[in-house]
């Protein structure tokens, strides 16, 4: 086997296995900070036991972020050494940032949020929320600044020996790239833990259980997942589609399937590329969209793939378009799904609805994919570059380590992630199985959380 | 500018030691001192709210030489690959067995977990050591700049040395009773009553074990790379480090007797950091010296950074590491003290 391929999927498969655990604890420690903030403010316990419980699926999910999250930044050096050795002046520079800046203040303000509830006033224990919160997306935001540096490269000088160093710093930090890209990752997170959250709502209220706990989530979930799913498509959606036309083309006429460029392109909705007969099969077009999306006219000519020479073209072009149309698919069905259960709620049918608690339960797993189809397109399209336009991806991998050993550790890691999966599967569907414990405000655990091996009475009315 | 970041890069792996060390220790001790759940519970709560945030520093000083010194990075990372897989495997099942112990009540879940503990924190620390011992001993660097080592060859430290050798195997012993002996003063401070005199008892026949192998790891590497010798007759000045390295094992088991535990915590952290700075001071100004051909050494002016790089890179250094100072030392502020012996508190 191909050594670079090898290295590819080495880098490709832990950073997605990584990716489903940041994407809800970031979108979660939002939507903590809110329960605790309603908690705070009307003093209702009900959130608090809620916050309580979203913790402690937070935690596992963190634990599992962490851990998969180390073997990211060690494999620039181990997989990608020459890519490292020319870039690390400048990518090292944001990777350790988010180790300085936002490591140290999770790690810390997590243990206190975890375990210092009877320790620390209501105020300060909302304080580590937000403090959890803030470390979270102040980590997103330094990766997505090295990735917008590989995607869009800004700031940078070359020096002599072929490596390159920041040219401006805020430059690198202010690339335009990286903030419709972070703004279009966190509202996708934020879509994530929403939806998990009213999946999990949905689930008791159908389950006949926990139901007042089942309703609470289910209207914190459909409202932030509204909002979010609305920000995802515009403007940040929007920004980003926009940014890829003009930045990347060639990707954009991968990810749309557009072979030839065209006055008044269509946009696919549905069919198959051949790369043979550099055709759509069975195709379902509309018309003079794509135009209309980018260029705001729908007579613009889009370039197409014929535009430019092949050896820049997406090396993985079927897989890009897929990516992108799965993810822009499910995105309408997000959009779709929330606007009609919002609109239940704000009428108050949402609880006792049937027909729409089902695909809310069901729809749980989709943006999980969703926001896996969206990095595979970023990182997709951006191929056959490492760094877009200055360096080629298979310059970049480490020659001196043989395909042998790369498929070797590859293996070990899919071996310790099946691993991994299973240990999540089982200590997730355990909490949300027990459920939300009622604590009456004022009666707070003493030291923190209670273990939760020990079995609490439930108080939940309905279910007692 | 390479001589700072030199000694900054150094310093924070210093610190990823002597933190993470402690709880690593205790881990290597967890299945010797702990003999019901409660001391189980006990040990792991001393660890609970630290361990993640003392692995930060490892995360956080790997980026401050990637950046600051790309090329050592490169060929450090790529060449130990084997070594670096095995550590992150480690680090995981370690992460792992920490934090879903307590998760489900079970005793086959349980036991499963404490061993897994023991195992990655024992393994962990002898790579770590063996690690730090490749450098000293050096890499066959090519003359493009990197290198493979495979996980073992002939087990000689000769110019086509494997990641074990004698000499590494030496140098991970060193870091699994020196982290041993750390982690066992890290629970007399933190351990209930019974638990804290078991760990005193061991502390003094290994650090008795602690000094021998240091003294036979210092004469290897004197026999193994002949130049950091050299180094210190050069500046003299330097020799104030073994002697240093001598007074905290002796420092240790003095205040292990007189039971100033803190203290004793104290001269086993001073004893890790002196000897990291005693490896790099040897070292200096190479970070990746070659086994075979000295002018292939990757030096502070052959790998390192932009010089715009490094000096932006200065001040948001100062600035998150003021930051983070604050916060590490808040934790451990609001965390001080025993660990109590019930099963309550820290929910491990």
């Amino acid at each position: 086997m191909d050594a670079a391929l090898l290295h590819r999927m080495h880098f490709a498969f832990t950073v997605t296995f990584h990716y489903l655990f940041p994407q809800l604890t970031m979108g979660l420690a939002l939507l903590i900070v809110v329960l605790k903030v309603v908690a705070f403010r009307t003093g209702r316990a009900q959130y608090d036991d809620s916050a309580r419980f979203w913790a402690r699926i937070f935690a596992v999910n963190f634990l599992l972020g962490v851990v998969t999250g180390i073997p990211m930044e060690f494999q620039f050096g181990t997989n990608w050494s020459e890519f490292s050795r020319r870039a690390g002046g400048v990518i090292g520079q944001p990777l350790a940032m988010e180790g300085i800046f936002s490591f140290f203040l999770e790690s810390t303000f997590l243990g206190l949020f975890l375990f210092g509830e009877g320790r620390l006033s209501r105020l300060a224990h909302l304080g580590t929320a937000v403090m959890v919160w803030l470390g979270s997306w102040i980590s997103g935001f330094f990766i997505i600044v090295t990735d917008a540096w590989m995607q869009h490269p800004v700031a940078y000088h070359l020096l002599p020996n072929g490596s390159y160093e920041v040219g401006s710093f805020w430059g690198l930090m202010l690339n335009p790239w990286a903030w419709i890209q972070y703004a279009h990752n966190m509202s996708g997170a934020v879509i994530t833990a929403a939806f998990v959250m009213a999946a999990t709502g949905a689930f008791y209220l159908l389950d006949r259980r926990h139901t007042a706990y089942g309703e609470l989530f289910l209207r914190v979930g459909v409202i932030a997942g509204v909002v979010s799913c609305a920000l995802q498509i515009f403007p940040t959606g929007d920004l980003h589609g926009r940014l890829v036309a003009k930045y990347q083309p060639a990707a954009m006429a991968g990810m749309e399937g557009l072979f030839r460029s065209e006055k008044g392109a269509p946009i696919v909705l549905m069919g198959q590329p051949n790369e043979e007969t550099q055709q759509i099969e069975n195709p379902i077009r509309v018309n003079r969209v794509l135009s209309y999306l980018i260029y705001g006219t729908a007579t613009a000519e889009v370039e197409g793939l014929d535009h430019f020479p092949h050896d820049q073209w997406p090396t993985a072009l079927p897989l890009l378009y897929y990516s992108y149309h799965i993810m822009a698919g499910l995105g309408t069905w997000f959009v779709l799904l929330m606007g009609v259960s919002a609109f239940l709620l704000w009428r108050g049918r949402l609880y006792t609805t049937r027909w729409i608690l089902w695909p809310i339960l069901l729809s749980f797993p989709l943006p999980y994919i969703a926001n896996t189809a969206g990095w595979m397109t970023a990182e997709i399209g951006r191929q056959p570059w490492l760094i877009y336009g200055l360096m080629r991806t298979d310059q970049g991998y480490s020659t001196h380590v043989s395909a042998g050993n790369s498929l070797f550790t590859l293996l070990g890691f899919l071996g310790m992630y099946s691993v991994l999966s299973v240990l999540w599967v089982v200590i997730v569907y355990r909490a949300i199985d027990e459920g939300p414990r009622a604590i009456p405000a004022g009666h707070e655990p003493e030291h923190g959380a209670p273990d939760p091996g020990v079995p609490v009475p439930p108080l939940d009315p309905v279910h007692a | 500018m390479g001589f700072l970041w030199y000694w900054i890069v150094a310093v924070m792996l210093a610190a990823y030691v002597v933190l993470d060390g402690f709880d690593l220790g205790v881990g290597i001790l967890y299945p010797f001192l702990a003999r019901t759940e409660a001391d189980r519970r006990a040990m792991m709560r001393s660890i609970g709210p630290v361990w993640d945030g003392n692995e930060v520093w490892l995360i956080a000083g790997g980026g401050t030489l990637f950046f600051a010194f790309p090329l050592v990075y490169a060929s450090a990372f790529s060449g130990f690959y084997l070594p670096l897989m095995i550590v992150l495997w480690l680090l995981i099942m370690r992460g792992a067995s920490i934090e879903l112990r307590m998760r489900i009540e079970s005793p086959v879940w349980r036991t499963f977990f404490d061993g897994l503990f023991f195992v990655s924190s024992a393994l962990l620390a002898i790579f770590l050591g063996a690690a730090l011992a490749n450098v000293i001993r050096g890499v066959p660097l090519g003359p493009d700049n990197y290198f493979f080592l495979p996980l073992w060859t002939n087990w000689r430290a000769g110019p086509a040395p494997g990641i074990l050798d004698w000499y590494t195997v030496i140098g991970g012993l060193v870091a699994l009773i020196a982290l041993a002996v750390h982690g066992a003063l890290y629970t007399v401070l933190k351990a209930p009553a019974a638990l804290e005199q078991r760990a005193r008892v061991v502390v003094a026949p290994l650090s008795l074990a602690l000094t021998a192998l240091t003294i036979v790891s210092l004469v290897a590497t004197i026999i193994v790379r002949p130049a950091t010798l050299a180094r210190y007759q050069t500046v003299p000045a330097l020799f104030v480090i073994p002697a240093l390295v001598i007074a905290s094992l002796v420092a240790i088991q003095w205040c292990t007797r007189r039971g100033r535990a803190l203290a004793a915590f104290g001269a086993s952290s001073l004893f890790l950091v002196v000897m990291l700075v005693g490896a790099a001071a040897g070292l200096y100004p190479s970070l990746l010296p070659s086994s075979t051909d000295g002018t292939r050494d990757l030096t502070i002016a052959n790998s390192i950074s932009g010089p715009e790089s490094l000096r932006v890179g200065l001040v948001w250094w100062s600035i998150g590491m003021t930051l983070a100072l604050g916060y590490v030392v808040t934790n451990y502020r609001i965390m001080r003290g025993k660990v109590s012996a019930d099963g309550g508190g820290y929910g491990h």
